[in-house]
């Protein structure tokens, strides 16, 4: 092997040393690698770290691209780029575990996801591989089934599901029972209805379900009974009916979502016959359950406006601080931190602009709508649709259409 | 008030949310309440133990007499009730939701209901009619809505926390009332056998996970105030333009309800 010796150029070094120099750039940029001080050390550049940025000024990434979330410069399209998870594959289950999930207001709850997550660490099993399978009624708006952990997906359809009808579901579930006999089924323990379908699938199939069951391995079920004061450990029976919080959500994989058939279901009779719902004063739920708030701040002033407007869109009134403070509505309205934290499906801000206080009441709220003048408030960064304008105009506009909407059901009834 | 409906209702020892001292149940004592508004004919029905002193609470409501299966506590109650429901044959059964004490499943009334073949209504806050043999009952759900159900009669039901306060319990009656002790067969609950109990524990609260991995994320994830990925702004169009985008939001939110 033959080294090649390397003649040092002294004047070279120089002028690299001197960033000074006229020269120093060209001979710069052609010396790859790291640069040598005079005594054999190798020297940074400090100066020349970073890139010059979009407005002229030098920009350092001391990421040096580890960063998860890559924000591109321009800040009118920010877009997080989030890389794709990897796929939760079951070619051959050796065993299916059911979960019901509540879908309440046709996306899946919190719960129906910590059910779901729970149901895969039912699943790993040592050995063996099961598949979670989800059972729908009826239409939904969900669209991420796939990074809830759904393998296989039952998928019911049909208009008889939209009423209240617990008998006809009984009736399926019945079938799918019998077609796949499940290890487990799996059913949030809820007010949306999770709880009456595991309490009656239970007592068809005359299992004991765990009830309220919050810890729950292949072995073992820990459940809370008499209002909370004492835990039952039993062994892991084959219907659950999970509290909240019980497990964590599928949150690092895809899963397939492979749609499953069901034999024809026999028709049941039914011996509850559903009215639909009951008009309820949206005044006089309670602000916290609410479903739809209409709330008003410092920007509205035309008040009798505001309240014809809650009053035809059905919404509760809510209202912001400064609303409540200067008089115009009871405290009782209040939202936010000091007042009441709403968990509002649709939130409909007139003229709040948003103070963090009033932020954290409502961020539990799926929907914000804002009508506001100013653009830059950070109501309007939060809200999922907002109206830059005059209140009293859009209300008096919304008026007018909910009365033409209301017309034509009336003619087409 | 219907005075020829025979009406059943379920109680059962309830724990004082506070001290945790036995009391009258709140959901039972609402169903109870709800029998008494809409019959004359009520028999308050408990399975456990005849001396069990919370039964006088109940019977302060105004009850004459309670009825009482007696029952140890490993007894499995749901057979003894079955016949004696089947005996009593009543029209309505009411019970509460879920039990304050023991297992506290909520199962009972599911499996009466199986038992005796009756349909089985959860969570009602009022019976507004009973006409031919039907029932129209008002179902709670979450949000403060209400649904209207017909059933047929006889059914089950279990009464809501939202259905109407149970009346004042007074001394008086209380203790002038019968306790009405009926010897039945005792079938034991032989899971109950099985499981383990102890007081509660207190639960994990969940964390919030953070899965930045590099530090700069991690103080993103720390300071940055909630905001919306796709938030849409219109501005500078016509306000009836701005109410057609709002309007068409709430009707696909489906929260414009139907007159």
């Amino acid at each position: 092997m033959t080294t090649v010796a390397h003649r040092r150029d002294p004047r070279t070094e120089w002028i690299i040393r001197n960033r000074l120099h006229p020269q120093h750039e060209a001979l710069f940029a052609s010396q790859n690698g790291p640069v040598r001080g005079p005594t054999g050390l190798i020297r940074k550049n400090p100066h020349n770290v970073g890139f010059i940025g979009p407005n002229g000024l030098k920009r350092i990434d001391r990421l040096e691209g580890n960063s998860s979330n890559v924000i591109s410069i321009n800040r009118q399209v920010r877009q997080v780029i989030e890389p794709e998870k990897p796929l939760h594959k079951v070619e051959q289950p050796d065993f299916h575990i059911l979960v019901v999930p509540d879908l309440a207001g046709g996306r899946l709850t919190e719960q129906d996801k910590d059910v779901l997550g729970q149901a895969h660490t039912l699943a790993n099993v040592e050995g063996s591989k099961g598949a979670v399978v989800a059972v729908i009624f009826g239409e939904h708006r969900e669209t991420g089934l796939d990074q809830a952990g759904v393998d296989r997906l039952i998928h019911l359809e049909g208009s008889d599901y939209e009423d209240y009808c617990p008998e006809l579901k009984l009736a399926a579930l019945a079938t799918i029972e019998q077609q796949l006999s499940p290890k487990h089924w799996l059913f949030p323990d809820s007010i949306h209805g999770g709880a009456d379908l595991g309490s009656r699938l239970a007592a068809t199939l005359g299992e004991r379900p765990a009830v309220q069951a919050w810890q729950v391995n292949n072995q073992q079920a820990t459940c809370r009974a008499a209002s909370d004061s004492i835990d039952i450990n039993r062994e892991t029976p084959k219907i659950l009916l999970l509290a909240e919080e019980c497990a964590d959500a599928v949150d690092e994989t895809r899963h397939e979502v492979l749609p499953v058939t069901v034999d024809e279901l026999i028709g049941t009779q039914t011996t509850l016959t559903d009215h639909g719902f009951m008009a309820v004063d949206p005044n006089s739920i309670p602000l916290a359950e609410a479903e739809f708030i209409l709330a008003a701040g410092n920007g509205v002033s035309n008040w009798d406006l505001f309240h014809e407007a809650a009053e035809q869109l059905g919404a509760t009134e809510g209202a912001s601080r400064v609303a409540v403070d200067n008089g115009h509505m009871p405290r009782f309205r209040q939202v936010g931190a000091t007042g009441t934290w709403v968990t509002a499906s649709v939130y409909l801000a007139v003229g709040i602009s948003g103070a963090i206080q009033h932020m954290q009441g409502i961020g539990q709220c799926q929907t914000v709508i804002a009508i506001n003048t100013d653009a830059n408030c950070d109501m309007v960064k939060r809200a999922n649709l907002s109206v830059i304008g005059d209140s009293e105009e859009v209300l008096k506009e919304l008026l007018l259409l909910i009365k033409e909407y209301r017309e034509a059901l009336s003619h087409a009834a | 008030m219907q005075p020829d409906l025979k009406l059943v209702s379920l109680l059962s020892t309830g724990r004082h949310p506070k001290s945790g001292r036995a009391c009258r149940a709140n959901q039972d004592s609402r169903a109870l309440e709800l029998a008494m508004k809409t019959s004359s004919q009520v028999t308050a029905v408990h399975a456990g133990n005849p001396d069990n002193n919370v039964l006088r609470q109940y019977a302060g409501m105004g009850l004459k007499k309670i009825a009482v299966l007696d029952l140890p506590e490993t007894a499995d109650p749901t057979q003894s009730l079955k016949h004696y429901l089947d005996e009593q044959s009543p029209d309505i059964v009411l019970t509460g939701v879920r039990a304050e004490d023991g297992e506290s499943s909520g199962m009972l009334p599911y499996l009466l209901s199986e038992k005796l073949g009756w349909a089985m209504v959860p969570r009602i806050a009022e019976i507004q009619s009973i006409e031919n043999g039907k029932a129209k009952v008002l179902q709670a759900l979450p949000r403060g809505q209400r649904r209207l159900i017909e059933v047929d009669l006889p059914f089950i039901a279990s009464v809501d926390n939202s259905a109407a306060e149970p009346r004042q319990s007074a001394f008086g009656p209380a203790s002038r009332a019968t306790i009405e002790t009926i010897s039945t067969e005792i079938f034991t609950d032989e899971a109950l056998a099985g499981w383990q109990l102890s007081a509660a524990r207190k639960r994990p609260k969940r964390l919030k996970i953070a899965k930045a991995k590099t530090a700069a994320d991690r103080f993103k994830a720390a300071t940055a105030k909630s905001q919306s990925k796709g938030g849409t702004l219109i501005k500078d169009k016509p306000a009836s333009e701005q109410a057609k985008a709002i309007f068409d939001l709430l009707v696909t939110e489906s929260v414009i309800k139907q007159p």
